[in-house]
């Protein structure tokens, strides 16, 4: 080892608790949106001013994944940097887990539903 | 462990060391790491029961579907409950920082008072389902309905034990270094809860009556 590579290790982050600002304004401005974001589903959904019900959900299933985004910025005071990074590197890891979890349960179990041999059709071969 | 001498200076200082082990870390430096990976966790039981929903969720065996079942405005009622605990909460934290011990309790107090009106008002819908025979036995949709909300509501209720184990943790030994970190721990499982009742409101209860 050379006289170059003394810098090892000097900078170590601070694993102190800072998960980023803590505000008034912060907290605040979480809820409005969260209030918005949750009122105006129910609104549509209660009265069904789109019409159609396919076009609702898409909406409704929106409204939903920029809620949650709003309440890991503004409540869980998400960010990339706390921690070092980690709780960031956890939380897309787990984001991944979810989708494969959840999209897969839902493709296989969707095709097996379609190619199950009807009932009446199993009656007819005995 | 490695020791390196600098060649430059070998034959005239005295040999440096650099030691690479990792440091001490102060007490409690990785509770909010080490918590986060614990509500990631959560949040995988969490989508396991959402998956299960969405696979058994339109199997009504011929029974109530949601539309017979769900009452949107009490569901409506519910969400702001849990919505206006998140902000108390916020309150209580802000109150913290600023080292207020009575303003503290207070926000938590009227934090557990609307996590506790969510608990009641969930418990008095399941009580009301299961009267008009709407039970967990009653169909593969009502099963992963009582599993997955059931699970949630469970969440809330052990929260609302923390919550109060914490008040008097509070009130005997003020608002100490480890109290403070217990809070910022309950402040992420109850942010997280509520998240995870976005999921709920939205996938079981809205996308439920559009169907």
């Amino acid at each position: 080892m050379s006289a170059e590579t003394h810098s090892g290790h000097v900078a170590h982050d601070d694993h102190g608790m800072a998960h980023g600002e803590i505000t008034l304004s912060g907290y605040l401005t979480g809820f409005f949106l969260s209030v918005v974001l949750t009122a105006v589903p129910f609104y549509l959904v209660m009265s069904g001013v789109l019409g159609d019900k396919q076009v609702t959900a898409l909406v409704v299933m929106a409204f939903a994944a920029v809620q949650i985004v709003v309440h890991m910025i503004y409540f869980l005071h998400m960010n990339t940097t706390s921690e070092g990074g980690w709780t960031m590197m956890a939380l897309i890891f787990t984001v991944v887990m979810v989708v494969i979890a959840m999209t897969g349960s839902l493709w296989v179990m969707h095709h097996l539903n379609i190619n199950m041999m009807p009932t009446h059709e199993m009656g007819r071969m005995q | 462990m490695s020791i390196n001498v600098n060649p430059a200076q070998a034959s005239t200082a005295q040999p440096i060391f650099y030691v690479l082990d990792e440091h001490d870390h102060a007490e409690g430096g990785s509770t909010m790491l080490g918590f986060w990976i614990y509500l990631m966790s959560d949040c995988l039981i969490f989508a396991i029961l959402f998956a299960t929903y969405g696979v058994l969720g339109s199997n009504y065996a011929a029974g109530p579907a949601p539309k017979d079942l769900f009452d949107l405005p009490l569901v409506a009622v519910n969400t702001s409950m849990l919505l206006l605990s998140s902000i108390t909460y916020g309150f209580a934290m802000l109150s913290m920082e600023r080292s207020r011990i009575a303003a503290t309790q207070v926000w938590l107090a009227i934090t557990g008072l609307f996590g506790l009106a969510f608990v009641g008002i969930e418990l008095s819908e399941f009580r009301h389902m299961i009267h008009e025979g709407a039970t967990p036995q009653r169909s593969a949709f009502l099963s992963s309905f009582f599993t997955l909300v059931g699970t949630h509501g469970l969440h809330v209720s052990f929260g609302l034990v923390w919550l109060t184990t914490l008040m008097v943790q509070v009130w005997r030994f003020g608002l100490i270094e480890a109290n403070k970190r217990r809070l910022m721990c309950l402040s992420m499982f109850w942010h997280f809860l509520d998240v995870v009742w976005i999921g709920v409101f939205t996938f079981v209860y809205l996308l439920g009556m559009l169907r």
